[in-house]
């Protein structure tokens, strides 16, 4: 997408150099005007609408991949998260765990985020792990995230929500298989 | 022999001046001039464009290190809503509006805008509402919580302060002006053409014009119901966007999008027709394409109202719909696609002419493209949940409005210049501000797309070091400072140009339209005689028009009888239909303006009684001014005399002022249907909405109120026919029988409010049953005003068979009124009725 758009970005360019300072091409009115139709139609028409095509043909299917679907990998783990001004209320409901500003989760399983707010508009946003989505106050909204390897990765608010947004973050722990059950012990024995 | 032709072309000058200037002194307050409103829009703009800047200085100052402290997160907030909100609202769309209102009448051969006194109610608006929204932030209590202002944090739980109101009155009172000048610019183009200049003929600026007016006509008004139901959810508690009650904060951010998106055309479609004007004329050659163009434009307006969705992509919305808006707006690079090529071609064979404002399109060109690139892929959706709300957005957003709108501008101002001061601008200094401000913003925005991959996102106050933002950030801000130096340098030109810039030639880049046939500086009235026009390009087919203009060889050169007159045309054809008779300077738009501002101010401070009496002022100054029309001796009195080929337009049925009642209607129509949106919206979607048990309204005296509505509409259509068939019996009774009529229904629907038991501190429901209401009690009773004004202006002898002209603007009015209260009656009863949402109570 990058290189593509770098592409046009300088044709445009070069083309427009070209015609401001480059000679007259042809005095011949009427090949003079065929030749700008084909300008308009061809960069006007032909080249958004190409682009369009590939970049829906390339986004749809990864948009589709994004939704919290049904999966043949099993059931999806579940954690509500309710935005605060300005913190994070983790809350596991299978097993009655509750969180504050950390998130932990099994590497390879897909995981529904249950995300609602308290007060005004937040969004969860893991950048490393895929994209963000607003909590709205009065509605659930449902994310579906896959870590593919263990690590600790940030997340912040990406809504702005007042005074203290830019401090409002966490963490999500991403835990091998094994690991995860036996966090998933420790933290409900703990309870 | 030149002689006499220049004292005889001076003496109509001096009788010309006479008629038309601004009062001395003070008295230039007074001015309704399109020629001075404009100039003062593009001079306020630009001011307030200065403020927006020093705003954004304080932002990257604050970010180009990470854990700075020189702003406190509560400041923060403050500048960075205020740089969003002024410069989107008090300098982009204003500096347009002023620039095509400077332009415009010049372009289609017209002495003024149609309505002059609606231009410097607009500008007085606009002025007090900037003051008003920048003073919030000269004490300290400035809107900290974003220009798009999301509910719940802006609701009064959140910001218990004052600092919202600020913004939702003021911004009010400034989109008021801006689609008064919206409608004014549409029936303008339409209505006042020179004669023969058809829609075909007329120059490509003023087609991007029409579109931006009409847009802002559609766009604006989703806003402006917003901010009132937010500042009615703030100030007196009724629940519209509260979840607990039956509101939902999501309608708040459609009803926000439905303008904000057409916004960003609104700002985009003049800047492009600046392009579009210049490249011909330094390509030597027509716009290539014409209609490819016109199309163009009317696509991109069609398109950009399907678009606001875009910016909700991450709020959780059907995936079905994310596809359909995904799509939509992938498509609006198709319209600007073709203009691009268009005016590629238009380049690609004519003889360029390198100068000042051709290097500013060539900027505009670069970083537009950029920016156009980056908001197809913003139009991904997955690719947008990964970007939404960090600083890549604010790149593209950045490359988008600066790129294609502030570049064309000055590209447009540097050309226009002569036109304002009569002299050239000058290429060095020019050169030197272009490759400051063009690097210094690609240095600042550029590697901003950087910062917002790695995970930047908008809106903080601070970041900590070593995530890879740190560098970024820093030559972010040193390219700003760049920039704010190419600024500070564009201003040392302008001053330097006023003082010492080489006088220049008539029509000094030789351009081909009308604007460059009048005198440089430009006179007040524009033209001494008004020319026919045969073409697209009047001053290339005829170079000796402007001395011809000027020796009053042309149309309407008469001025004995001290009228501002110009041609008023057909809308299509161009063809004249009749004279104009345009008002002077006047004093009412300052009061009326000054009663509005103080309406603003005691609703800020929440004094009420102060703010009932600046709104009984209010309508006081604007009855006054309606007052000041037809056979009224300050307007056109009955004269033997008076010109009958073309006629006045007030002694005709068709005159502008309908087309104007038309078009305000439109959008008064489109406020409506947001507010019918919202009622079908939180209806169907709010997860709290609750209904009362029983309708709350009366039923039968609802019912009985519509039906004497019906009748009163009747009378009063009546009325308007036999006066159009030429017929005035009985013409004072039958308006004095509407507006009691009027009445009838004004007190019916009134006790009907006063005794439904509404509680719309608790429930959405009735809190929009009750905008509603209070809807048709306003229609309702101006209508009845209105028309027992004009049955006492009949009466006195300012309407009759030979002036027409106020009742037919009436009608339409009336026929909206009804309009309204019936389908209200059937979203709000009938509807709700047939799906048992409710249960009518007997009467």
């Amino acid at each position: 997408m990058l290189a593509f758009a770098v592409l046009v970005q300088l044709a445009v360019m070069g083309a427009w150099l070209g015609a401001m300072f480059g000679t007259q091409h042809s005095d011949d009115e009427q090949q003079l005007r065929r030749q700008r139709q084909r300008w308009i139609i061809g960069g006007g028409l032909l080249l958004p609408g190409a682009a369009i095509v590939v970049l829906l043909a390339v986004g749809i299917p990864i948009g589709h991949k994004l939704l919290p679907l049904p999966t043949d990998e099993g059931e999806a783990l579940r954690i509500d998260v309710t935005g605060h001004q300005w913190w994070w209320q983790v809350h596991y409901p299978d097993s009655d765990i509750q969180l504050r500003d950390e998130l932990h989760i099994p590497v390879g399983v897909p995981v529904d985020l249950h995300l609602t707010s308290a007060d005004v508009v937040h969004s969860f946003w893991v950048p490393r792990l895929g994209g963000k989505l607003d909590m709205i106050p009065g509605r659930t909204n449902v994310l579906r995230l896959r870590a593919d390897s263990a690590d600790t990765y940030r997340g912040m608010c990406a809504e702005f929500c007042g005074l203290n947004h830019a401090h409002m973050k966490f963490t999500v722990t991403a835990h091998d298989a094994g690991e995860f059950e036996a966090w998933l012990q420790k933290a409900t024995t703990r309870d | 022999m030149t002689d006499h032709i220049n004292s005889e072309s001076e003496q109509l000058h001096q009788r010309l001046e006479k008629v038309w200037g601004n009062l001395p002194g003070w008295g230039t307050l007074a001015a309704v001039n399109h020629t001075s409103v404009g100039i003062r829009f593009m001079v306020t703009g630009m001011v307030f464009f200065l403020i927006g800047g020093l705003l954004a200085m304080l932002v990257r100052t604050q970010l180009a290190l990470p854990g700075q402290t020189i702003l406190s997160a509560g400041m923060y907030n403050q500048v960075f809503t205020m740089h969003g909100t002024v410069m989107m609202f008090l300098f982009a769309i204003p500096v347009l509006e002023g620039l095509a209102m400077y332009l415009v009448p010049k372009m289609i051969g017209a002495r003024d805008l149609v309505f002059p006194r609606i231009s410097a109610l607009g500008y007085y608006c606009y002025l007090f509402g900037g003051v008003i929204i920048l003073s919030s932030l000269a004490l300290g209590i400035a809107p900290d919580a974003g220009w798009f202002m999301y509910t719940p944090l802006s609701d009064a739980n959140f910001s218990p302060g004052r600092g919202p109101d600020f913004w939702l009155l003021g911004i009010t009172f400034v989109e008021i002006s801006a689609i008064s000048a919206g409608v004014e610019l549409v029936v303008s183009i339409l209505r006042t053409r020179s004669n023969g200049m058809s829609l075909g003929k007329m120059p490509i600026f003023c087609w991007y014009i029409l579109a931006m007016a009409l847009m802002i006509v559609f766009g604006f008004p989703p806003l402006v119901l917003a901010s009132i139901l937010l500042e009615l959810e703030r100030a007196a508690g009724w629940v519209f966007f509260a979840v607990e009650g039956g509101g939902d904060p999501l309608l708040w951010q459609h009803l926000f999008w439905m303008f904000g998106h057409p916004e960003v055309y609104i700002i985009f479609l003049p800047a492009a027709g600046i392009v579009s004007t210049l490249i011909p004329v330094f390509a030597g050659r027509p716009l290539v394409g014409y209609n490819w163009v016109v199309s163009a434009i009317i696509l991109t307006g069609f398109i950009s109202f399907g678009l606001w969705v875009h910016h909700m992509f991450t709020v959780g919305i059907p995936a079905l719909a994310q596809a359909f808006f995904s799509v939509a707006s992938m498509m609006v690079a198709i319209p600007t696609a073709i203009q691009v090529f268009v005016w590629l071609a238009t380049l690609w064979g004519g003889r360029v002419r390198y100068s000042l404002p051709m290097l500013w399109i060539f900027g505009f060109l670069v970083i537009f493209v950029c920016g156009g690139l980056t908001g197809v892929m913003l139009a991904l959706v997955p690719f947008n949940w990964q970007v939404h709300d960090t600083h890549f957005v604010v790149a593209h957003m950045h490359y988008v409005l600066v790129g294609g709108m502030l570049f064309p501008l000055i590209a447009g101002f540097y050309y226009w210049l002569p036109h304002f001061s009569g002299r050239m601008p000058s290429l060095t200094m020019g050169r030197w501000v272009f490759w400051l401000i063009f690097g210094g913003f690609n240095l600042t925005f550029l590697l901003m797309h950087l910062t917002g991959l790695l995970g930047m996102p908008r809106r903080i106050y601070t970041y900590e070091a070593g995530l890879g933002w740190d560098w970024l950030n820093l030559l972010s801000s040193v390219g700003s400072f760049v920039m704010a130096l190419g600024v500070a340098m564009l201003l040392l030109d302008f001053v330097f140009h006023f003082r010492y810039g080489r006088r220049a030639t008539a029509n000094p880049w030789g351009a081909d339209t009308l604007e460059w046939a009048t005198t440089m500086p430009a006179s007040s009235y524009n033209f001494v005689s008004l020319p026919d026009i045969h073409s697209r390009h009047p001053l290339w087919e005829d170079p000796g028009l402007p001395q011809s203009i000027a020796a009053g060889e042309h149309g309407l050169a008469e001025i004995d009888h001290i009228r501002r007159e110009t041609y008023g045309s057909d809308a299509v054809s161009g063809q004249v239909r009749v004279i104009l008779h345009l008002p002077s300077n006047s004093w009412l738009p300052l009061r009326g303006a000054l009663m509005i501002a103080l309406l603003c101010i005691s609703l800020l401070l929440r004094i009420y009684p102060l703010a009932l009496l600046a709104t009984i002022g209010a309508v006081f100054v604007l009855l006054r001014w309606s007052w000041h029309n037809g056979a009224h001796p300050r307007a056109d009195p009955l004269d033997e005399n008076e010109p009958v080929d073309p006629p006045l337009h007030s002694r005709t049925c068709d005159g502008p002022g309908l087309w104007g009642m038309v078009v305000t209607l439109m959008a008064n129509g489109t406020l409506y249907a947001s507010l019918l949106f919202g009622w079908f919206y939180l209806w169907t979607v709010a997860p709290q909405w609750s209904v009362p048990e029983d309708t709350p309204l009366a039923l039968w005296p609802l019912l009985a109120s519509g039906l004497v509505l019906s009748v009163a509409v009747l009378v009063f259509r009546n009325a308007a026919t036999r006066l159009r068939a030429g017929n005035d019996v009985h013409l004072q009774r039958r308006l004095w029988l509407a507006a009691a009529i009027g009445a009838g229904h004004f007190g019916l629907l009134l006790s009907v409010l006063l005794n439904a038991p509404l509680s719309p501190q608790s429930l959405a429901h009735d809190a929009v049953l009750m905008v509603m209401l209070i809807y048709l009690l306003f229609h309702g009773g101006l209508a009845t005003l209105l028309t027992a004004m004009q049955a006492v202006r009949v009466r006195i002898g300012y309407v009759g068979v030979r002036l027409p002209y106020e009742p037919m603007v009436l009608q339409p009015f009336w026929t909206y009124t009804l309009g309204v209260f019936w389908l209200a009656f059937a979203a709000f009863i009938l509807l709700p009725m047939t799906f048992g949402a409710i249960t009518v109570g007997g009467p």
